[in-house]
This record gives structure tokens, sequence and C-alpha cells, in this order.
């Protein structure tokens, strides 16, 4: 791999989340270099969700900060957080169901549409260019994701595989710097998650795109990811390069089980 | 022949009006799930606010009729906008992420509030409001039929009204950024505000557009039966309209309200006088009972499926 990778673009620090009494995170810290493809593994309810809500905005946590690009946050803010380029997608699709692929992407270019709604209702000079912009913009991801001929079709009735390329499209229209992929394959069959890893390795390849993705198929991740983080019970029980993690023994252990 | 399309056009135009105030419930209730209790109260808030800007106008020596109702109606507008920011502002912020049935009685306190706001504000008494809408039936289709069919031209101007006004919504809803962005609020909300669409304004948008609806129903019977306090009991009639159309659908809205308004005006005909008449007032319940029976989702809303 030709690709470089740069400086801590996202750290997270020492960040605690609970609801109730139920401690979903303790004390989790790591960070993200640019470029890079960091993936957050454990098994069901490790936290890995929490985390990545966090991170987006979603969750509050009780404790820690996280660093964005120089910028320390208490909290960060869902709204802000797009702003500042950060995009996800979402483990039980999210997608606006009513509209077609194409709108469902447009959607994702809204906060970079300047034009007055006056203009935009009558396609008027500037608003019109300025549509046109867009789309071509989406119809690069459209091609890119392969999915030119479901242009018009409304989410809904797309096969599953198809509406996960969807929700990524979504994101990579806000044209992102770093993507937090929230289990991206999962329920999907073998073919389908090939070729989603390849869609993910070429928007990292391509666009220099920093990913963040959360997976608990150990075995996609380890081959696409550069450096792994792993969760258990809420606290993290390894971090490193794929090799590093596989040899871990509590890692072992948490994934396998331990003998009694 | 005749008579039978006479009282189906009139039925059709009595639920166009039916529809705008449909329109506002399911507006608001697709961006924001919310079940706008008080959009009947926003009818009345929006018609007094326009009757007594216009009444004003009028003293202050402005003849043009035309002229007069289009700065009274931007006024009254003007005045549904500051509506929309306060609740927002005060009420639905303070309320994010709570049950349905809290903000539900949310509305039902905004609806009493702004009911006792309006009439303090504006007054109380009985108000018109005189958009110059003719009022003397024309006679049409005379060679088709024998009579001909009496067509009422206030209604009709009044269906005309509405129409436009759900073009332009459409209009706003298909081809604009932020018709784009309420469409997608209204699908998901977390989705929406992971790509960067502020939540807070969609809201106030929405509730200003539901704002403005509001005031074209507020309007319209305004000018047919004066500005009076049953204007609020109007949203009253749209419910079994929201029901029939489904609360998430724009064209179940307005399809729902012709089905009711033609519904009422036939059974009154064909049926009242078997039963003795009045059928006008409960049928639209009846039908809408019936439907919660057959179909609780309405006629297009979505059909709720809970993963179990």
């Amino acid at each position: 791999m030709s690709k470089q990778i740069g400086d801590v673009i996202l750290n997270v620090q020492n960040i605690s989340l609970s609801f109730g009494g139920v401690k979903a995170l303790s004390d989790i810290s790591f960070d993200v270099r640019e470029h890079e493809i960091r993936a957050i593994i454990g098994p069901n309810g490790a936290g890995k969700s929490s985390m990545l809500n966090c991170i987006n905005g979603v969750y509050t946590p009780q404790q820690g900060s996280i660093t964005f690009r120089g910028q320390t946050f208490s909290h960060m803010d869902s709204h802000q957080v797009a702003v500042m380029g950060v995009a996800r997608t979402f483990q039980n699709l999210a997608l606006f169901k009513g509209m077609s692929v194409l709108d469902n992407i447009m959607t994702g270019r809204n906060l970079r549409m300047k034009s007055n709604l006056l203009l935009q209702a009558i396609r008027f000079g500037p608003a019109q260019r300025e549509e046109f912009e867009h789309r071509r913009k989406v119809e690069e991801i459209i091609d890119f994701l392969e999915i030119q001929a479901y242009r018009k079709t409304p989410v809904g009735q797309l096969p599953y595989g198809l509406q996960k390329r969807v929700d990524l499209g979504r994101a990579l229209a806000l044209e992102p710097q770093v993507l937090l992929l929230d289990e991206p394959m999962a329920g999907m069959n073998v073919e389908e998650k090939q070729d989603m890893c390849r869609f993910i390795l070429d928007v990292n390849d391509e666009f220099g795109t920093t990913v963040v993705l959360i997976e608990h198929d150990m075995g996609v991740v380890m081959d696409i990811s550069d450096r792994v983080v792993v969760l258990d019970y809420g606290k993290k029980i390894g971090d490193g390069t794929p090799d590093e993690v596989r040899n871990n023994p509590e890692v072992i252990s948490a994934y396998l089980g331990t003998g009694h | 022949m005749g008579f039978f399309l006479e009282t189906l056009l009139g039925g059709l135009m009595a639920g166009m009006l039916y529809s705008l105030v449909a329109l506002g419930f399911v507006l608001i209730f697709k961006a924001s799930g919310v079940f706008n209790f008080a959009q009947g109260a926003m009818v009345l808030f929006a018609a007094l606010a326009m009757a007594r800007f216009s009444e004003w106008l009028n003293a202050s020596g402005l003849g043009n009729l035309w002229l007069v109702n289009l700065i009274a109606f931007a006024m009254a507008a003007g005045v549904m906008f500051c509506v929309a920011w306060v609740i927002e502002r005060l009420v639905l912020r303070q309320l994010v992420n709570q049950e349905g049935t809290t903000l539900l009685m949310a509305t039902l306190g905004i609806t009493y509030f702004l009911e006792g706001l309006g009439q303090s504000l504006f007054g109380s008494d009985i108000y018109k409001i005189d958009i110059g809408m003719p009022k003397e039936p024309v006679m049409a289709f005379e060679s088709t039929f024998p009579g001909g069919i009496l067509i009422n031209q206030e209604d009709l101007i009044a269906a005309l009204i509405a129409a436009c006004l759900v073009a332009l919504l459409s209009l706003f809803f298909q081809k604009t950024s932020t018709g784009r962005a309420l469409r997608a609020v209204a699908d998901d909300h977390q989705a929406a505000q992971s790509i960067g669409i502020p939540l807070n304004r969609i809201w106030v948008i929405v509730w200003c557009v539901a704002g403005v609806v509001a005031l074209v129903a507020g309007m319209i019977w305004g000018s047919k039966l004066g500005v009076q306090f049953s204007l609020a009991t109007v949203a009253l009639r749209a419910l079994p309209v929201v029901i029939l159309g489904g609360l998430t659908s724009v064209p179940g809205a307005i399809i729902g309200g012709l089905i009711i308004g033609v519904g009422e005006k036939l059974s009154e005909v064909y049926l009242g006088p078997y039963v003795g008449g009045g059928i006008e007032i409960w049928f639209a319940y009846v039908l809408a009972l019936l439907f919660l029976l057959v179909r609780p989702q309405g006629l297009f809303g979505e059909k709720i499926i809970d993963r179990v």
C-alpha cells in the first residue's frame, strides 16, 4: 500500500458512558490517524456502537473528551460534527425510505447548498447551476458505488445489500474527512461483504478519507484495517495492528472464552 | 344526474377545505412526530390576525381591496412565523425526545393558550374577512344537463386557492433543498441529523409552513362564515380526514378531505331522508371509525411494523 498515514486527526480520551446503572463504556481512550482505516471490534454488547454514537454526538458521555483536528470537546453536537466533516452510516438502515436513491444521496449535499429557496423552487439561474453542480458530484458517487441502474428507485424497494451502499453513498456525499461506519457488513452474504470491503478500501485509497469502522466479524476487519481497538464489556482490552491484536491473549479469551 | 353532480361538486369543494386543515396536521406530524392539537387554534389565531389587520388597514384609508388583503395576509403570516418560532423555542426544544403523549398534551396547552391570546389581542367579536369573493352562484353545463348545475362561485374560488397552495407546497417539497431536508427529517430524525440537517431549524420551518396553511384555511373559512371562535373547532372536523388519509401522507390528507367532503354531502342528501337528517354532522366520524377497524394506518399512511 502506498498511502501515507498522517497525524492524529481524532483523539478519544477517557470516555465513560453509562445508562442508569449500566456502564456502556468505561475509560476508553484511543486515537485515529489521518488516512488510516481504524476498526473497533468486540463481541455483542461490548459498547462499539455506543462509542461511535459518542463520536457522532448522538450520546453525551459523562466523562472524557474528544479531540478532532486540534479542537477538544466534552461532547459533540450532531449537527456540528457533520459540519466539521464527519459522516456516518447506520447499523440498522436509516435511509429516507420514501425517497429515491438519487434524492437520498442528494440530501447529503444539503449542507453545501447555498442558493435561495425561491430561486431553487423555480430553478432559476445560479440555483440551477448549483443544483447541477451537486447533481454531478452525486452522479460520481452513484458511479463509484455501481448503483447507476437504481437511481430513481425508492430505496425501500432495494435489496438489503444495495440499501447499505446507498447509506454509504449518502455519507460520501458530505465529502467527509472522517467516515464512521457502523457494522457496514452486518447481515450480508460473502459476495456483498467483498463488494463492501472493496468500496471501503477504494474510498480510503482514492479520496484519502479516514475510516473508523465497527465490526464483529473478525476475519473481514483484520484484512482491511490498519489498526484495531478491541472492546469487551465497555472496556478496552486491546489496541494495535491486526497481528498484535490477533495474538493478544485477552482478545482471544473474549472471543473464544477461557477454559475453566 | 345534474343534481347528483351538483351535490358531488359541492362535496368536493367543502372537502378541499377539510384537506387544508388536515394538511397542517400532517405537515407537523411528519416532521416532528407531534400530533399538533393546536392546528385549529392556529387557524383561528391566523384568521383573527388577518381580519383585524385588514380592518385596521381599511380604517387607515387604504382603499384598494387587493392591496389591503395582500398586506393583511403578509402581516398575519408574519405573526404566524413568530408563533412558530416561539413554540419551537419555548415548548418543542424543551421536550425533545419525550413521549408522543407528552407532546400531545403540550399542544393541548398551546391550543388553549393561543385561543386565549388570540381573543385578548384581537378581540372576541365576530369579524369578517372580505377578500372580494363573489357570493352569487352560477349555472353551468346548461346544455349538457336539463336545468344545468348550480355552482357556488365562492366555493369554486376557495377550492382553486386550496389547490394552488397544495401545488406550491409540493413544488417546495420536491424541488428545493429545504424541501428535501424536510422530507429527510420526516423519514428519519437521526439519519437527517447525521448528515448535518439542523432539526431545530427544520421544526421552525415546518411550523411556519403549517402556520401559513392555517392562515389560508382561516382566510377562506373566515370569508365564508365570518371569523369567530367556532373556527377553532374546524380542527375537530379535520380529525376524521387525517384518520382516513393517514397521518403521514400529504396526498392522503387531500384525498381524505375530498372523500369526507363528498361523503358528508352525498349521505346527507341520499341517506338523510331515511334517518331524519343531520347525518352531515356525524358521518365523517363514523367513516373514520370504520376505517380504524379495517386500516388503522389510514389509506396512505405507513404501516407500523414493530420488530419483536
